[in-house]
């Protein structure tokens, strides 16, 4: 008899690292918690002990001071916005081209035979390295930012929806088929209801790729944006700065994140 | 309403990966009629029940419904399958209105319909729950009144009930012939369960192997008001165990 963590009774539990132990909701959010809050310790404690010059390593006091007077002057919610501003955009129309792509690819072996070569090859060049080509052809406005989240974003979500696409059982399809289905109505009633939460699964976990080509984009020409100010904040040397804008990247993306889990829960309950 | 399987052969692939599943595979049905094919596993009954529906084209041969060539598959010929039969994300009334909705029926005549298809399967309490809230024989059950919801001439069922655990099963049985004692449905029904077959068919055709072809017909003429003494009568089981021998015969060796 293999011991089960969840056994009730006087049953020792599992110790947490071994394999299928599930550790109590107490212990667990314990140690979620802990993820969080051993770093910020850590760095508390190294600047307060001054074992780093405050210079490379600002204190979270500084930083969440610089962080209130960006607030303040209204340049971190420009930024904010401008630059999620870019990413929407960019993966908004990376979506639109990729899930219908996707779908049809996944349902036709045809297109798929057409597409997936070119996809599979484009896919492996670095989205980074299209820049100058965009800068040549889009100059520095908002377009070739756009096209860059677009690029670096929409092969990947083209073939994760054709792989999505591919659990859908057949018997479902030929149910639909034998009961009056026409092509159409398989595909949006059927084939993408039955994807849906995977497509959103693949939308969440790609677009944390857009918010790493956003800050590149930025560096490279932009007025505004977090990556612009973090640039911006390297030449004036102010470390805080550039710690107060990394903290909201990663804030900013946590919240995109849960946005799409929350979508997820609340449009596939089926599914969970 | 006339089903005629004529001469219908099957084969998959070509050069060295060429199979031939089936061969000159002929018989009918009329409306009202409750006909079973058996046949071990691989001996084709699944390919013959998908190129009557029309999702697969014979490679010799042809189905007719009255007359009429089948060229696609369309709501005349309803299947059930075995697994995967439902729309998980859509209850069990929705999932009985669905293909009522492809078809765009007016919405009064969908929830008429509905509501009249689940209390013909038992289910009116279970309206709202999704398919994963049901049990394997109450899924099977939404999926048989989705499909005669959409009013085909013909119900084709595929082994509908080989995934239920024998009481189950025993049960769905006995839910389906009564379904079809008092609505006059049309079925072919797949099973390799010689019991399955003699216990609803009114004949049987068995299916030998390799490839797949007609080799004998069971006439089932027994007294079907009760199931379970049927099931336990001498006759049903003199018949069951001939058909079993039969069966047996033709599967080449086991090693
Ligand atoms: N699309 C296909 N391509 C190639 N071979 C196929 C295809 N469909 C079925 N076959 C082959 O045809 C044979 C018969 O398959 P079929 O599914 O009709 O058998 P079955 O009698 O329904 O078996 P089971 O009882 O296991 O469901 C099998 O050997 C199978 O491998
Ligand atoms: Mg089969």
């Amino acid at each position: 008899m293999v011991a089960s963590a969840t056994d009730g009774g006087g049953a020792k539990p599992l110790p947490l690292l071994s394999i299928g132990a599930t550790p109590s909701p107490l212990v667990r959010s314990g140690l979620q918690v802990s993820s969080l809050l051993i770093p910020l310790l850590l760095w508390t404690v190294i600047s307060a002990l001054e074992l780093v010059d405050g210079k490379f390593l600002p204190s979270p006091a500084a930083v969440l001071e610089s962080l209130a007077s960006m607030a303040r002057e209204g340049i971190l919610f420009q930024d904010i916005v401008a630059s999620t501003g870019r990413v929407f955009a960019g993966f908004f129309l990376a979506t639109l081209v990729a899930v219908p792509l996707g779908i049809c690819m996944g349902v036709y072996p045809a297109i798929c035979a057409l597409c997936e070569p070119l996809i599979a090859m484009l896919r492996y060049m670095p989205a980074a390295a299209f820049i100058p080509l965009l800068i040549i052809y889009l100059g520095i406005g908002e377009e070739p930012k756009i096209a860059l989240i677009f690029l670096g974003t929409v092969y990947f979500n083209v073939l994760m929806v054709m792989d999505a696409v591919k659990f859908v059982p057949k018997e479902l399809i030929e149910t639909t088929l034998t009961l009056g289905g026409r092509g159409r109505q398989v595909l949006v009633q059927v084939v993408a209801r039955y994807s849906l939460p995977s497509i959103i699964d693949t939308l969440r976990i790609n677009i944390a790729t857009s918010w790493n080509l956003v800050v590149v984009a930025e560096l490279v020409a932009a007025e505004v944006g977090l990556g612009k100010r973090i640039q911006l904040a390297q030449r004036f040397f102010r470390t805080d700065q550039i710690f107060a804008e990394l903290i909201v990247l990663g804030l900013i993306g946590f919240a995109i994140d849960m946005g799409f889990r929350l979508l997820l829960r609340l449009s596939c309950r089926w599914a969970l | 309403m006339e089903l005629q399987v004529r001469h219908l052969g099957k084969t998959f692939g070509s050069g060295q990966h060429r199979k031939e599943v089936l061969r000159d595979i002929s018989f009918a049905l009329r409306s009202g009629e409750f006909l079973s094919l058996v046949g071990s596993s691989g001996s084709g009954k699944s390919t013959i029940l998908r190129l009557i529906a029309g999702l697969e084209q014979p490679s010799s041969g042809q189905v007719r419904v009255d007359g009429q060539a089948v060229q696609g598959p369309g709501p005349d010929r309803g299947m059930v399958f075995q697994k995967y039969s439902l729309y998980p994300w859509l209850s069990a009334a929705e999932n009985v209105a669905f293909g009522m909705r492809l078809q765009g029926l007016p919405q009064r005549d969908i929830n008429e319909r509905t509501a009249y298809f689940l209390e013909v399967v038992g289910l009116q309490d279970a309206a709202r729950k999704l398919p994963r809230e049901l049990s394997g024989g109450m899924q099977q059950r939404v999926a048989i009144a989705r499909t005669l919801a959409t009013n085909p001439k013909v119900l084709l069922l595929d082994e509908p009930f080989g995934a239920l655990d024998l009481q189950i099963r025993e049960a769905m049985q006995d839910f389906l012939l009564q379904l079809w004692q008092r609505t006059g449905l049309t079925v072919l029904l797949i099973t390799h369960d010689v019991e399955e077959a003699l216990v609803l068919a009114q004949r049987v055709h068995v299916l030998a192997p390799h490839p797949g072809r007609i080799v004998s017909t069971v006439e089932v003429d027994l007294d079907k008001s009760d199931l379970n003494q049927l099931r336990l009568s001498p006759a049903f089981l003199e018949k069951r165990r001939t058909l079993a021998g039969v069966l047996r015969q033709l599967e080449p060796a086991l090693v």
